[in-house]
């Protein structure tokens, strides 16, 4: 059961039959989709179903699926430098070091990646509201500017794929408004990106969306 | 090594250290234990110089050791915590290189100010001083191993929620040639004899460990943070 898309593109990531269990529980079997440039995925389903289980196997930071993942039409277990690369990974945890400033937590992830970035850190910032708040420890801000320093990388980073787990936890409403923003921004410039959210993504095109649940897997 | 993998490493081990000079009560911790337990042993044993002086290269390791050990469980806990660790992991940089690096700052932050303060609590327990050239030189490396070693038994815990005994029961076995062959350096210096046999077996596991250690490290992070 694969799911195209009609406009058809590069091909960014595409996984063939997905199958996941954990603690002797079957999260998810026989998943299969594709993702485009220019397609955002976005994997819903209830408390539990494997959302984030699987984005981490997307992210590589999980070996607890089997089955094959494509990242550019090669075997991603051969192309893993150039996923890591070429992708970005916004976990519930948002890897904000408290003791450092918004600036410092940004260059250190610039660094690791050592691409140059977008635009300026302090553009970057200024986008996610945070401007006039640079050189502030992040122990000093609030849970959600400090969602919001990691949210700046989606400024920052010139990556192709966009993996978002529960990237809105925190934010306000306008803060969400502007990331969905960002988010099209993004794909329409050919990029592609993988979300679990709660919200209802306000996206006119290019959404398409797959369901984990305990009754299987249902696609939309 | 190209630019890449250099940048990343030298930007960790500039993150790390300021964080560490940002946190100085956490950094100050194993400094502080290493020299409160130090100075119990006098009041624990009597002020006698001979005594002192015979138990002092062995007293002086031990809780070099156990100081080290003290922060080793914290290596990669707050990484692991805020999620920054799922970042490094799959980050294109090399992992051996980044968890090399957050070694090296805890080494930089515990066992170099440990072997520098170590002639302080030396004079205190007497130790002659003809040791004290030895005690500095053979902590150097010795701690440099304690870290390294540390660091594995911290990333393969570094998943549990009470990884500290355990860290210590897998850990502290490891520690013994270390301990041996510190203590062999200094008691032969104090004997005014020849060390440099100890020193460089010392020095052999200083660089072992720092070549291999990161291998395994690398590895224990990626099983930890796949739970």
């Amino acid at each position: 059961m694969i799911c195209r898309e009609d406009n058809a593109g590069d091909v960014v990531l595409e996984a063939r039959s997905l199958h996941c269990e954990r603690d002797e529980r079957l999260l998810f079997e026989a998943l299969d989709f594709s993702l485009h440039r220019g397609g955002v995925l976005k994997v819903e389903g209830p408390n539990g179903c494997g959302k984030t289980t699987l984005l981490r196997f997307l992210a590589g930071l999980s070996e607890r699926c089997d089955g094959q993942l494509y990242w550019q039409g090669e075997p991603a277990s051969s192309r893993r430098w150039e996923m890591a690369y070429d992708s970005l990974y916004l976990g519930h945890d948002a890897g904000v070091k408290l003791a450092l400033t918004a600036t410092e937590n940004l260059a250190w992830c610039c660094a690791l990646w050592q691409r140059p970035p977008r635009m300026a850190m302090d553009d970057a910032l200024a986008a996610v509201g945070l401007q006039g708040y640079e050189d502030v420890p992040a122990q000093s801000l609030s849970a959600g500017q400090r969602r919001r320093i990691a949210l700046a990388r989606l400024y920052l980073s010139a990556a192709c794929l966009w993996i978002l787990d529960e990237p809105f936890t925190a934010i306000d409403k306008q803060g969400v408004i502007n990331l969905e923003a960002r988010i099209l921004e993004h794909a329409q410039g050919g990029g592609a990106v993988v979300i679990t959210t709660h919200h209802a993504l306000n996206l006119e095109t290019g959404l398409r969306t797959i369901r984990l649940g305990q009754l299987g897997t249902v696609y939309a | 090594m190209n630019a890449q993998t250099a940048g990343a490493f030298s930007a960790t081990l500039r993150r790390d250290l300021l964080i560490a000079l940002r946190r100085r009560g956490d950094m100050l911790n194993p400094i502080t234990f290493f020299l409160i337990v130090a100075a119990l042993f006098p009041l624990g044993i009597g002020p006698i110089p001979q005594n002192l002086a015979m138990i002092a290269p062995g007293v002086v390791w031990v809780v070099a050791l156990l100081a080290s050990l003290l922060s080793t469980d914290m290596m990669f806990r707050g990484d692991y915590d805020d999620g920054s660790l799922e970042q490094l992991v799959r980050s294109p940089a090399s992992l051996y290189l980044t968890a090399l690096a957050k070694v090296l700052v805890h080494w930089l932050v515990t066992g170099l100010p440990l072997s520098l303060i170590a002639p302080l609590v030396g004079e205190l327990l007497y130790l002659p001083t003809s040791a004290m050239a030895a005690l500095v030189l053979s902590l150097l490396p010795g701690t440099l191993f304690l870290s390294m070693v540390g660091g594995i038994g911290a990333a393969l815990t570094v998943g549990l929620r009470k990884g500290g005994i355990l860290l210590s029961l897998l850990i502290l076995p490891l520690y013994v040639p270390v301990l041996v062959f510190g203590t062999a350096a200094v008691d032969a210096a104090a004997a005014e004899l020849a060390f440099h046999v100890p020193m460089l077996v010392l020095s052999a596991l200083a660089i072992l460990s720092t070549t291999l250690a990161p291998l395994a490290i690398a590895a224990s992070l990626r099983i930890a943070l796949d739970h």
